[in-house]
């Protein structure tokens, strides 16, 4: 009996959150001789990463799919007089990520067990502090938490990119932060706003709070120039290409497999329950911003020369479907949007880490060094197929479920924008395969590679969990479906725009 | 009125002023060597003040007919001076030690221009408030110039001096202006005054007007900050650091006191003034700032900026917004007396450095004082969750909670710009090549300093209730 209270009991979600940071604290506190102190960093990164995926693992199993209800749920006083708490708790929507989120941490250091070889102790603590602060703003369930966790990445996503970049990595480090800061001063203004109007920080109050709809539209702009530069939308892009090229292999996972859904996340949570009117009546530009997005960088990532590049272009065209979906507040757009965002976190990721592998190997990311690799790499051309495909969207892969379900509910609120945003998916089709076709099939004609080899175990290790979560959700999307199907229901019920709000803006 | 009670209440000056004058004697009794022993003393004798202020209970009281006051926010702002003359005295012994800068009178003119701010910080008349501002200001002056061997050194405390003697003559002024208008030197005496008519004179306006002049020059506010970067760059660090931990404190007590206290009925005249300070002072401390070399003087610039957001929570004019100024200045205090630690240790064969560049690769060389460093600048950018996001916050919130909405606009963007350059030291020492090694070690009370404001810095988001709930008392001691 005590022992089950025991189960039943301990803080499940801040331990997720804080074994990382305790790990990047030890590893912090290992000294002597550097090869010695990089052997233990790496071995206690995986640890700790690993048992925070068996955690998430086992929050998926425990987490109670029948209700709209946040669920875990951890209120501690923390800055009183302001009314700041700490609060956790996860919903369908939010475990998915949790769970994703630690999965390619767990990927990521996986990655860098060789290619990193310079201040590997710093590199591993920079991954567990990130991973913290990742898990942190997923779970998050106040205001101010959240935005603490959300900003707070940019400290370790900064060093990552800036120390262990590539040739141009200063200026790109800077040019993510810049951008992602600017956005973010916004959002913090517009909490603040919240906070004052509706008398608290605390998240599913503000749900259920209303706003005036003049004010609901400032607020929505404030927060859209955070999301929007997060997500990435049209035109508020830039500043991806440069970070994915610059980043190393595994910061770039991260950067399209977790920072990148931050946005549509906060989407989620903040703009369309919080404000639902202002919402409605920003949808045509959001479908607008989006349907640019899906087809102008479709066209850019076709003319690409670097294969992180090209990569990075496809995600932001991936996220425009995110955005249609989610706005068009059918169940099927919403749970098409969430799909996506799972399976561009995996596919996206395991693309970048196909270039990672040849990088390695060659220190170039260019298309042009490569051709006919399926010669002497059979193995790696098996892999980089089956993300290609599922990136494409070819059924019975993850990418297919998504894109489908996003086109089904946008053809039920707006026949344009399911037919404009089709040609997207097209498009991929002609980028992804003709990036194939030029780094596998072909003959092997670049001297140096002549003696490049297939993937090792660790490479092989590092793929097969992925390809797994992407065939899964693929083939068999009703285990993910379940668990989120009631909380988007609950979403598009508190998102519906009231009708007076409507009247009200509209007439202006 | 129980004089006796009153000498009590003064306690902490007094220990500073018998324990200033008698090291003094000491020190010229004994020609040779006095330096270390004075300094100890010295900060022995501040940390004794130190616990008498927090002894004596914060509630208030009148002192001497109402010519001084202590109170909760007079005891939370003495108590901040003293931390940061304490600290800035003990990180910058070693450097003196180096430097031969061993005068016994250095630690002494801390002292009396501690007793000063304390003095400033409970003023509660325009004598008073001028006496405490001058006995402030005079030992400030000389220690600019301490290094008197040094050109820069003799510059800056010529520099400080004659436009210190300037802002002093506009302040004056203005005195006279609101006492001529009002009749009455006390606080209490001209609030009363103003109470009475709606629309205050303008002779009172303009004298309050002179006044902040004079004050905004103390906490060096755009446009009276011309003096700040030559003077920072050209004092020895140890004195600068001071420069921009207690003083900085002191005088914004007192702005904070003049304005809510005699002239807390002319909120809507003062307001306008306070904003566009705040504006200018944040936009001058981003801007000017990208492109300096000397790091000196890019705190100094840093140190302008943080005015200006200190004031956006004196701009909102409510209970909230002096609680967001008194967090804010507690945290920059941290914040400065840990960057100018790290500056302290920036030393290559014997030689102090002061470029930015020479700090290139501390992120290799090393990484304690380079995590220490970097804690201090994300801290200075605002990023959370460290410290200074946290005085941001409070500021920002005050701001927007009556509606400041352009001001907040303003001065989250222009930390957007700040933070370009905070990073950029991040950018030399983690990014770049190392060039030189520092010379170890560093002085083993530098490290301590240095070591606690990072610990405050990192984990401040842990448990800040104590210094939030401080304020907060503080604040309402304050407001009317």
């Amino acid at each position: 009996m005590g022992w089950a209270i025991i189960l039943i009991e301990w803080p499940i979600l801040s331990v997720l959150i804080f074994l990382p940071l305790v790990g990047s604290l030890f590893i912090l506190s290992v000294r002597g001789e550097q090869e010695i102190v990089a052997a233990n960093a790496r071995a206690v990164a995986l640890w700790a990463s690993l048992i925070t995926f068996a955690i998430s693992l086992l929050l998926w199993i425990k987490f109670d799919r029948t209700t709209a209800e946040f669920q875990f749920i951890e209120h501690r006083e923390w800055i009183s007089s302001f009314g700041i708490s700490y609060f956790l708790g996860v919903d369908g929507i939010s475990l998915l990520f949790v769970v994703l989120t630690s999965v390619l941490t767990l990927i990521c250091i996986l990655a860098s067990w060789e290619s990193i070889t310079v201040r590997v102790k710093e590199y591993m603590i920079a991954f567990l502090v990130m991973e913290t602060m990742m898990i942190g703003v997923f779970c998050a369930l106040d205001t101010v938490l959240f935005y603490i966790f959300f900003e707070g990445l940019l400290i370790p996503m900064f060093l990552i990119i800036g120390i262990w970049g590539g040739p141009q990595r200063v200026y790109a480090a800077f040019k993510f932060f810049l951008y992602t800061l600017t956005g973010s001063v916004f959002f913090l203004i517009a909490l603040l706003a919240m906070y004052f109007e509706a008398g608290t920080t605390s998240i599913p109050e503000l749900m259920s709070a209303s706003f005036a709809p003049k004010m609901q539209l400032w607020l929505w702009l404030a927060l859209f120039a955070s999301f929007a530069v997060k997500v990435p939308m049209w035109p508020l892009h830039t500043w991806l290409p440069d970070a994915h090229v610059e980043a190393p292999t595994a910061g770039s996972v991260i950067l399209a497999g977790v920072l990148l859904k931050l946005g549509g996340y906060a989407f989620i949570r903040f703009s369309l329950p919080m404000l639902p009117d202002a919402s409605a009546y920003f949808t045509p530009l959001i479908y607008g911003l989006s349907i640019i997005a899906v087809i102008y960088t479709s066209l850019v990532a076709l003319m690409q020369e670097d294969m992180k590049k090209l990569i990075a272009y496809s995600s932001v065209a991936h996220m425009g479907f995110v955005t249609i979906g989610l706005f068009t507040l059918t169940t099927q757009g919403v749970e098409g949007a969430l799909v996506i965002m799972l399976s561009h976190g995996l596919i996206s990721s395991a693309l970048f880490l196909c270039v990672g592998v040849v990088y390695d190997r060659m220190q170039s990311r260019l298309i042009g060094t490569y051709g006919g690799l399926v010669h002497r790499m059979p193995v790696y051309a098996l892999v980089f197929m089956v993300f290609t495909l599922a990136s494409i969207g070819l059924p019975g892969t993850s990418g297919f479920v998504g894109e489908l379900l996003v086109l089904v509910g946008a053809y039920q609120v707006a026949t344009w924008v399911a037919a404009l945003a089709a040609t997207g998916v097209v498009l991929g089709a002609a980028y992804m395969l003709w990036l194939y076709g030029r780094v596998i099939f072909g003959t092997l004609e670049n001297e140096a590679l002549k003696s490049i080899l297939d993937l090792n175990r660790r490479e092989i290790l590092m793929f097969a969990p992925i390809i797994v979560g992407v065939l899964w959700l693929g083939v068999y999307p009703n285990s993910f479906l379940d668990v989120m199907h009631v909380s988007v229901e609950n979403l598009i019920a508190l998102s519906q725009p009231s009708e007076m709000g409507q009247t009200l803006l509209i007439v202006k | 009125m129980n004089p006796v009670s009153d000498f009590f209440l003064i306690l902490p000056e007094l220990i500073l002023l018998g324990a200033a004058s008698c090291l003094l004697i000491f020190g010229v009794f004994r020609t040779t060597n006095a330096d270390p022993g004075v300094t100890r003393l010295a900060v022995v004798f501040m940390g004794v003040s130190l616990v008498f202020v927090l002894a004596i209970a914060g509630d208030e009281k009148m002192i001497f007919e109402g010519l001084l006051i202590t109170d909760r926010f007079g005891q939370f702002m003495k108590a901040l001076v003293l931390v940061g003359a304490i600290l800035t005295l003990v990180m910058g012994h070693g450097y003196r030690e180096r430097e031969g800068l061993m005068q016994f009178e250095y630690p002494v003119l801390i002292m009396f221009a501690s007793l000063g701010m304390l003095l400033m910080v409970s003023a509660n008349d325009l004598m008073s408030l001028y006496l405490g501002l001058e006995l402030q200001s005079l030992p400030l002056y000389v220690i600019a110039a301490f290094n008197r061997d040094s050109e820069r050194s003799s510059e800056a405390g010529l520099k400080y001096f004659v436009l210190g003697a300037l802002s002093s003559g506009l302040l004056l002024y203005g005195c006279c202006l609101v006492y001529g208008f009002t009749g009455s030197t006390s606080f209490d005496g001209i609030s009363a005054a103003l109470s009475h008519d709606n629309t205050p004179s303008t002779g009172v306006v303009v004298g309050m007007v002179f006044l902040s002049a004079g004050l905004a020059f103390k906490v060096s506010a755009v446009p009276f900050h011309m003096w700040t970067p030559d003077v920072y760059e050209g004092a020895p660090t140890p004195v600068t650091a001071f420069f921009a931990a207690a003083p900085k404190v002191a005088a914004v007590a007192l702005f904070l006191r003049v304005l809510f206290d005699p002239f807390g009925t002319m909120i809507s005249h003062w307001q306008q003034l306070i904003i566009a300070i705040s504006i200018a002072s944040m936009l001058l401390g981003a801007f000017a700032a990208i492109y300096q070399t000397n790091i000196k003087r890019l705190m100094a610039y840093s140190s302008i900026g943080n005015i200006g957001y200190a004031f956006v929570g004196l701009a909102a004019g409510t209970e909230e917004g002096i609680q967001g100024v008194i967090i804010y200045m507690t945290i920059y205090l941290m914040m400065t007396i840990g960057s100018f630690g790290c500056i302290l240790s920036m030393r290559v064969r014997g030689q102090m450095l002061e470029g930015i560049g020479d700090l290139a690769g501390l992120g290799r060389t090393n990484p304690l004082m380079a995590i220490a460093l970097a804690a201090m600048m994300f801290s200075l950018a605002g990023i959370p969750p460290l410290a200074g996001f946290f005085g941001k916050l409070y500021v920002f919130l005050a701001a927007i909670h009556v509606g400041l909405y352009p001001l907040a606009v303003i001065g989250l963007l222009t930390s957007v710009v700040g933070a370009f350059y905070y990073f950029r030291i991040i950018k030399i020492m983690y990014f770049d090549e190392a060039k030189e090694v520092f010379d170890k070690p560093i002085g083993r009370e530098i490290t301590v300093v240095v070591s606690l404001s990072a610990v405050f810095v990192l984990l401040f988001f842990v448990y800040p209730t104590p210094v939030i709930t401080g304020a907060a008392n503080a604040a309402a001691a304050l407001f009317p």
